[in-house]
This record gives C-alpha cells, structure tokens and sequence, in this order.
C-alpha cells in the first residue's frame, strides 16, 4: 500500500533510488543536485541498500564509471545537474550508443556563464540529441513516479536506452511537498529483477564493447541505435498504463489540462506546469477557453499526439526554459511548430523564453500570455514571434 | 555487409578478436621490405610494429604482413642491422 509521504524533490529521487536498490552508483555531486547523493551515501552507511558507491573525480569519470558497470551488467543509476551534465557530455553519447540502460536524474540548472546554479532547462536541452530519453517531472509525486517507470523503459528489451528523468532545480528539488510513495515490495515486483545483457564479465560468452566503426558501419550502428529510441515510444505508453493500474496514476506523452475544448494553449514542461494550471482555473471561471498542454516526454519527441492535441487550437504559446542561441526560439518551440507544420489546419505560435538562471515565472506572467494569444488572434498579427518573460527592458 | 537491421544491440563484437579479419593493409602509401640475408633477428622490428604486423616463424623474422602492415616505416627507422634488413619502397611499384 502507499503512503503519503512529506518530502524535497532529492529527497524523492533519493527514495526511489533506495527503492530500485541499484548495482552501482557514482557520484560526483553538484549543486542543486547534491543531497540526492548524500541520501543514497546515507542509505548505504545505514545497510538499507547494498549500492556500491564510486566517488568519482569529475561528472565525466562519474558517468564512465556508471558505462563501465552498467557493461559489466550491474543496474546503474546517478544524478547530476547544470555543469555536472555538460561535463559528461562526451560520455552521454556513449552510454546511448552502447545501448546501456542508466537512470540519471538531472535536477535543471542553469549553464555557465554567468555562474549560476538556479534551474533552468540549458542542461537537458543541450544533452538533447546525445541519444537519451528525456522524462520531464512537475512536482515530486512525478519525480518519483517517472523514476520507476524509467527502470522498466529503460531495461525493455527493445529499447535498452539510457534514461534522463528531469526536474528543476530548487523549484522542485529543494521545496517540500506531499507524494505518495509505494511499498517496496510493490516498487519491487514492478521494475522486477535486472537481466543483463551481454555483459562483459560473462566470459563464457566473450563480447568486444567500444570497437572502432568507420565508412563501413558507423552510420548503419547510429540508425540501428535510433531503432530503440523510437520504440521506446510504445514503450513508453504501455508502462505509463501499467503503472496507473499497479499504483494508480497513469502517465502518458503529455498531459492536457483542460485542454480539450480550450482555443489558447501554452506548452511547457516541469514545474511551471502547475503555475499555468493555477492561471487556467483562474481564467476559465472568467469564461475563457484557456489550456495546457504540459510534455512529459522530450525524446522521443512525440509529434503525432502533440499535432493531433494542438491542431484545432486558435494560438498556442510553447514556454522555452533555456535560450537557443541564433535559433529561432527555444528547443520546444521548434518542435512543437515542427510537428503542426503538416497539418492542413494548424494555430498559430509563438514563443516566450522564461526563467533563465532561476528567474521566477508567476501567475500574472501567464495571464499576459494568455492575453497576447487573445490578441494575435483578433489582429492575426504575430508581432514577436520570440518574446521573453520577466526580463528587464 | 550487413544492413543496419542486421547488427547486434550496441555495436557489440560478439566473435571477440576480428580486428584480423580487418584488412588495413590497402591504407599503405610504402611497405617493408624484408632482406633477410642482413637480418641479425634482433626481434626490434617486431617490438616497436604498431600493427603486430611482423610475421616470426620458428623464432625468426620471416617478413611482414601485408593485410595489416600500415607502412609506418617505424621497423626500417628501428633495424639495428648494418645494412638495414628493412627498405620502404613505393607501394606502386608493387
């Protein structure tokens, strides 16, 4: 049975990770990540996990340490945030295109420079094409909820793919909130053992992990590796519905609130997703057909549903937490308009880019948006097709 | 060659040690060429060969392999024999 519980959004993934009872973990900490590390040390210490702990030197040996057990078949999770992530760029790649299932929470932080360590999405944005999946988490019960089932996504045997779980740095992984957490007996029998494939410490079946690829079979390996990543997609879904059965709340690509019938739609993921709902009740009491559409999965990028939730609406607005430099908007918003431009009806859209470093996102940034979308729908006039929020001009 | 379809999950070797079966030798520009009557069978060529490409048979250098042999000239640079037992020549003329 579940029990509600009161906790920090590190203390959750914490939970979880002692929960899932990993092979190996290997910390490097950094800021805003930091405590989710000193739980699990903390846990180990007590005898309440059997994790084998590796302090590792830099974020980049800490993920080649986790590549490394997770070849020799050890069920490997880590954490890390901002720099820590941009520091494991190089290995990101790796891990993906060995196909090794790793579960790596990233709590959103800034990049350098300027220095600082708030939350916004710069990290995972810029680790986006490294061959992850992305889960994106408003708020501690989806923080905890998105590590289980990024176990079994991971693991299933036509994915094998590593896992990003994000969610923002102090936002969410420093503010306390109620969740319910599931026994562990429960947590147990649904990620299920770890079966290692083709481990390298299997020496009866001896295999080569790493050889060189040129002309000859470099890009047929990356295409073969991309097949996992869109077969996660089903993936993805089934365990969605399967978690709803086991635990009760079910998860798919998205989540629309209240977004059905609404002619104004914003897209944003993490936590500003509960800011946007607080504004729809809001609006909606005022008689205003206002909606959300809040994306839980990055990669794979879900156009299909997206096109098919957005393609009625008048004007969407896409909410972008990190500043594409010299492109046109934000990461999410290239998709999302991406993924509408085949539909023979389509809304408009546009783009605000919010929160950079830490920047607050409030309730009544939300209304001027919804408010601007009103407007280019009467004028049909997009006068900035990339805008920014709470910045200072 | 093997379709993308084809291959093995993470671009794993599973018959370990095919590195053999790699033909590296058309990369070469010069080769070795062995002249076995100056050869002191020092064993040098065969320690500082990148490629493992010396062919020893008997205890003795008998020449080089040319499958894997990149032409790096390192042995003929190295051969400790007066007259050298190792001259690089132009790959065309072969």
């Amino acid at each position: 049975m579940g029990k509600r519980v009161v906790m920090t959004g590190n203390e959750t993934v914490a939970e979880a990770v002692r929960q899932i009872n990993p092979d190996v973990i290997a910390a490097y900490p950094i800021t805003p990540s930091t405590a989710v590390v000193e739980y699990i040390s903390q846990y180990i210490a007590d005898g309440l996990i059997d994790t084998e702990f590796v302090t590792a030197e830099s974020e980049h040996s800490a993920l080649s340490a986790c590549i490394g057990a997770a070849v020799g078949g050890g069920r490997v999770v880590n954490a890390t945030s901002g720099q820590g992530l941009a520091l494991m760029w190089e290995m990101l790649y790796i891990a993906s295109a060995m196909r090794l299932p790793i579960i790596l929470a990233v709590i959103n932080r800034a990049l350098s420079g300027p220095i600082n360590i708030h939350g916004d999405h710069s990290d995972t944005m810029g680790a986006r094409d490294c061959g992850w999946i992305q889960l994106y988490s408003e708020d501690c019960q989806e923080v905890y909820d998105n590590i289980l089932q990024a176990v079994r996504i991971s693991e299933h045997i036509d994915v094998r793919i590593p896992v990003i779980v994000a969610l923002d740095g102090f936002i969410t992984s420093h503010a306390i909130e109620t969740l319910e957490t599931e026994g562990d007996e429960d947590v147990r029998r649904f990620i299920g053992d770890y079966i290692p494939l083709n481990s390298i410490l299997d020496i009866k079946n001896i295999v080569t992990y790493g050889a060189i690829d040129f002309q000859d079979y470099y890009f047929e390996h990356k295409r073969h590796q991309l097949e996992g990543l869109h077969k996660s997609a089903e993936v993805i879904k089934s365990v969605g519905k399967e978690f709803g059965k086991t635990f009760g709340r079910e998860y798919g690509f998205f989540e629309g609130y209240r977004l059905d019938d609404a002619e104004y739609a914003i897209v944003v993921m993490n936590s500003a997703g509960g800011t946007v709902k607080t504004v729809i009740d809001d609006l909606r009491d005022k008689g205003r057909k206002v909606g959300l559409l809040k994306l839980r999965i990055f990669r794979p990028f879900p156009a299909i549903g997206i096109a098919e939730a957005l393609k009625t609406k008048k004007v969407v607005a896409v909410l972008d937490r990190t500043s594409s430099a010299g492109a046109q908007g934000g990461p999410l918003f290239n998709e999302i308009r991406s993924a509408l431009y085949n539909e023979p009806t389509r809304p408009k859209a546009v783009n605000y880019i919010y929160g950079l470093g830490g920047k607050d996102l409030t309730a009544e940034h939300i209304r001027g948006v919804y408010e601007a979308l009103e407007r280019i729908d009467k004028s049909r006039k997009i006068d900035r097709l990339v805008d920014y929020l709470n910045l200072r001009e | 060659m093997k379709t993308w379809k084809d291959l093995p999950l993470g671009g794993i070797i599973k018959d370990v040690g095919n590195t053999k079966d790699y033909i590296t030798g058309t990369w070469r520009t010069e080769r070795p060429v062995f002249l076995e009557d100056n050869c002191t069978q020092c064993f040098m060529c065969c320690m500082v060969c990148p490629d493992s490409a010396v062919i020893i048979k008997d205890e003795k250098v008998i020449g080089f392999n040319y499958n894997h042999c990149k032409g790096c000239g390192i042995c003929a640079v190295e051969c400790i024999s007066k007259p050298k037992a190792i001259e690089m020549e132009k790959e065309e003329q072969f």
